[in-house]
């Protein structure tokens, strides 16, 4: 056991699952190259590349959700073809994708029942699962209902989904990115354990540390190409990180930038009901951000930030002008396209569906928010020269790779999107700059290339507020950070002051509940 | 085994193209059985249906009438459509447009009005769609009505109000107690295109209307805006796109050109405004736009299609004695399979076989 390396460790047995040459071609790109890869019982086997390197194409060919275009995959020595994921799932390959998809007014039960090809009754199923959530300690209520869920226990969900049928191969896609590290450790003790049980796990993540920690062989693609297998626990961060990028990655400093003292974006006691029944009450909110700085917001997900964003970027508009002040000018009342007029630019979390249209070119994403600049638009036509060349010096500044052109931005893999998305508002030189999440999903290279984008931003003069989950992110570019909790927004500290202890008892509410005290008496 | 809807990891382009196909052939394959249990010869009737009207020039030219209305209709319903609003009531906005149209003529029928009547006309019948269709619109942004509901149950109020006015006031005195109005004079007839023929200026238009929208919604920010808004909504609020006004503005684009079809249609072959001068255009122009794809150029070829099965449908009435009303059902099978075929886009059929159980590990 000192040598987990595939070759020390397996030599003469078959191992569980093991592709020959796959490829898969879209058009003339290659997604997947002649890719090899041994999959063994009793691992942990980490997928490691940059955004765009094949990774999801992968797992989806191993999960019968695409077909290759040449190569094989064997399964326990035996030739294999997919013909879609229920065949996979028969065969014992269980998958726990990025995104969620669960609905949002049914019980844990009914999502997991939705989920299952089995034909067990419904009262069978439900015994079941409450026996495999405690068995895996991953608690669950199958009579709760997904909305009151926080992205964790949503997380579980999928995976007791998967556990239920028994899986001898496991696939993860990126599955700690929207995870606490609280919920996170806890994600790693149920690996672990799954790994005792002989099962193996393929994982993908960005996350070096966590591979490090976790992982006992590791995979790395680069360009659609395996460049290596390794041993990543022989390995430091930054040589994985060297392999998956092939050169260094650059460290993100903050240029010496004017720090005006005119406030550019002004939140004056902005109180919103939600709109949707499931949504949070922003409470008394006010901030002040000044050209040239960035104030980063921190907080568990699902506790005011996406209310926060609409009202922000005029999603939803407050009757009261004066609560939002953008440059000087009073916005509270006005709509997002007469605020992006204003100099402002906004980055949303959910980057297909809300930051694009899934099914539409990059040049038609760029018109989508450019269409209120200058130059896109005029006498009412498209000038699609304008809009092509926005998504050219968007690939060009951020090195957004892509199969051709001006594709559908749904074939964008996450990472390259993300670039997209945050290039295309950075290239019109905002003056106040509103994103949630900048880099979840985006490889290690990708996300300092972004977060160097937002300091130059803020040095050129610009505001900007980031929300983020991500305490490292925060720590490294923000000059400022507040905490969200139950629609309250703490009063903001220097970061050089913000403890990880100080945030993190923010994020549990604690001072804000001490402040509270008094209304609860009176109440 | 098991047949199963599977959802398919990349949209199919092909099957976008050829899914008209497949449903015109399944739809075939239905009528022939259809004929069959009726006890005519299925060959006969499916060569009245589909060729016997393209070996004449008078049959052709009545294809291109008939395509006329059809296709304006469409045209403008696949606006409505790709922005996810869902107007039903073209019928009763073309009859609207036809009432409106007629009343110039009616009031200058034997006076010696000149060639603006004509022109006139047209922009009654446009904007008096346009208003009618904006019913269904301002209740459903200002109180969240259904506008399937309320747009088709203002064809009938349309149908009523027609046959109200030519049965009343605009009955032509001379009319033998028929209910209709005076043919109307010569400056207020769209003009023929070949003298002696059927073919009028009205196919010109219609043209003209698939080049002006296929402009706009490849082109302007306009079309643009009716894009996103239906194939992302929540991107498309993002992007500053108000769907409210756009359920106004598409439900009158549709609701004009629905109009401007309806009185062309009485100042063109029909000359004059009587009851049930529509073979029901207005449904038939739903699947069209399906049929059609949504697509301005789709939409006209499938506007001759379905022109086609209309002539058709005459001449297997005349030659083999089948119901008219078989075109209809024809029509009905069709948009049935033209939807049911695009679900293919996204899905695909699997059959499942009975796997061997999968041996269990650990647990
Ligand atoms: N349907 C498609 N059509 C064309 N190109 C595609 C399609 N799907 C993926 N690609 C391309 O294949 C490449 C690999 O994408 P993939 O999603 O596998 O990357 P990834 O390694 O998972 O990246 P990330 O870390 O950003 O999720 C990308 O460059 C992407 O643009
Ligand atoms: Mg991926």
């Amino acid at each position: 056991m000192l040598d987990p390396t595939p070759t020390g460790l397996h030599s003469g047995g078959t191992p569980l699952l093991q592709t020959v040459g796959l490829t898969k071609r879209y058009g003339n790109f290659l997604a997947n190259e002649a890719i090899d890869i041994d999959i063994w019982p009793q691992q942990i086997h980490a997928l490691l590349g940059e955004n765009g390197a094949g990774k999801s194409t992968l797992v989806k060919t191993i999960y019968g959700l695409i077909q290759p275009s040449e190569g094989e995959m064997r399964w326990q020595g035996e030739k294999m073809v997919l013909s879609g994921p229920s065949e996979a799932r028969a065969r014992g390959i269980g998958m726990v994708f990025q995104h969620f998809s669960l609905f949002d007014n049914l019980t844990v039960a009914e999502n997991v029942a939705l989920g299952l090809d089995g034909k067990e009754s419904f009262k069978d199923m439900s015994a079941r699962l409450e026996e495999v959530s405690n068995v895996y300690g991953l608690p669950l209520d199958p009579k709760r209902e997904v909305w009151q869920l926080s992205v964790g226990e949503r997380q579980r969900i999928e995976i007791v989904r998967v556990l239920m049928q028994n899986p001898k191969f496991l696939i993860l896609d990126e599955p700690t990115a929207v995870l606490t590290p609280q919920e996170a450790d806890q994600l790693f003790i149920v690996l672990d354990r799954l790994k005792a049980e002989g099962r193996a796990i393929l994982y993908i993540s960005h996350k070096l540390e966590e591979v490090k920690r976790l992982c006992d062989t590791a995979t790395i693609l680069r360009g659609g190409k395996k460049v290596s297998t390794c041993n990543p626990q022989q390995e430091t961060a930054a040589s994985l990180a060297r392999m998956m990028v092939g050169a260094d990655i650059k460290e993100v400093k903050a240029a010496a930038g004017r720090k005006t003292t005119v406030p550019r974006l002004v939140v004056n006691d902005l109180n919103m009901e939600p709109d949707d029944p499931h949504g949070v009450r922003l409470a008394n909110i006010s901030l002040e951000l000044k050209g040239g700085e960035i104030l980063g917001i921190a907080g568990v997900a699902g506790n005011g930030q996406d209310e926060l964003f609409a009202a922000l970027s005029g999603e939803r508009q407050c009757p009261d002008p004066g609560t939002i002040v953008i440059d000087g000018h009073a916005a509270g009342h006005l709509s997002i396209t007469l605020r992006r007029k204003l100099g402002a630019a906004f980055v949303p979390e959910e980057r297909l569906g809300h930051g694009t249209a899934p099914r539409m070119k990059l040049s038609e994403n760029a018109l989508l928010t450019g269409h209120a600049a200058s130059g896109m638009v005029q006498h009412g036509f498209v000038n699609t020269a304008a809009t092509l060349s926005t998504v050219d010096r968007a690939t060009e500044t951020f090195d957004v790779r892509k199969a051709k052109r001006d594709p559908e931005a749904a074939s964008l893999s996450g990472g390259n999107l993300q670039k997209f998305i945050v290039g295309r508002e950075i290239l019109r030189n905002p003056a106040v700059l509103v994103v949630s999440q900048p880099t979840w999903g985006v490889d290690a290279g990708a996300a300092a290339v972004i977060r160097q984008a937002l300091l130059d931003l803020a040095a050129s003069g610009a505001a900007v507020l980031v929300t983020s989950q991500d305490l490292d992110e925060l720590a490294e570019i923000t000059d400022r950070i507040a905490v969200m909790f139950h629609g309250h927004l703490s009063q903001p500290m220097a970061t050089a002051e913000a403890t990880r202890e100080k945030l993190g008892l923010l994020m549990g509410g604690s001072s804000l509940e001490q402040k509270e005290a008094p209304h609860a008496v009176s109440a | 085994m098991q047949l199963v809807l599977e959802k398919r990891a990349e949209r199919s382009n092909t099957i976008a193209l050829i899914s008209p196909l497949i449903a015109i052939g399944l739809t075939i394959v239905t009528m022939t059985i259809l004929f069959a249990i009726l006890g005519k010869n299925p060959i006969l009737a499916l060569h009245a249906y589909f060729i016997a009207p393209l070996s004449d020039s008078y049959s052709l030219q009545e294809i291109a009438v008939k395509a006329t209305p059809l296709v304006m209709i469409a045209v403008g319903l696949s606006l409505c459509y790709l922005a996810n609003v869902w107007n039903i009531g073209a019928e009763g906005q073309f009859l609207i447009g036809a009432v409106a149209g007629s009343w110039l003529p009616v009031v200058t029928h034997g006076t010696d009005a000149g060639y603006w009547v004509l022109p006139a006309m047209l922009v009654c019948g446009t904007v008096a769609g346009a208003l009618y269709a904006l019913i269904p619109a301002i209740c459903k942004v200002k109180f969240g009505a259904s506008e399937i509901l309320t747009s088709l149950m203002l064809v009938y109020v349309a149908d009523l109000f027609l046959d109200y006015m030519v049965r009343g006031p605009w009955r032509d005195p001379n009319g033998f107690n028929f209910p209709t109005t005076a043919e109307f004079d010569p400056v207020a007839t769209v003009p023929l295109l070949v003298s002696g023929g059927r073919l009028h200026l009205g196919a010109i238009i219609a043209l003209l209307v698939v080049a002006a929208v296929a402009v706009m919604l490849g082109r302007t920010i306009k079309g643009f805006e009716i894009r996103v808004v239906g194939a992302a909504p929540r991107a498309a609020r993002f992007g500053g796109f108000n769907s409210n006004q756009l359920i106004l503005l598409t439900f009158a684009i549709s609701g004009g050109l629905a109009g401007l079809a309806g009185i062309i249609e009485v100042a063109g072959p029909v000359g004059h405004l009587q009851p049930g001068f529509s073979p029901g255009y207005g449904f038939t122009a739903i699947i069209v736009a399906f049929l059609g794809r949504l697509n301005p150029v789709g939409i006209l070829i499938a506007g001759l299609f379905l022109a086609l099965t209309f002539i058709g449908g005459e001449q297997a009435q005349i030659a083999m004695k089948i119901p008219l009303d078989v075109t209809k059902v024809f029509q009905g099978i069709l948009l049935f399979y033209v939807l049911a075929c695009d679900s293919l886009i996204l899905y695909r059929f699997r059959l499942i076989f009975p796997s061997p159980k999968v041996s269990s590990g650990a647990v």
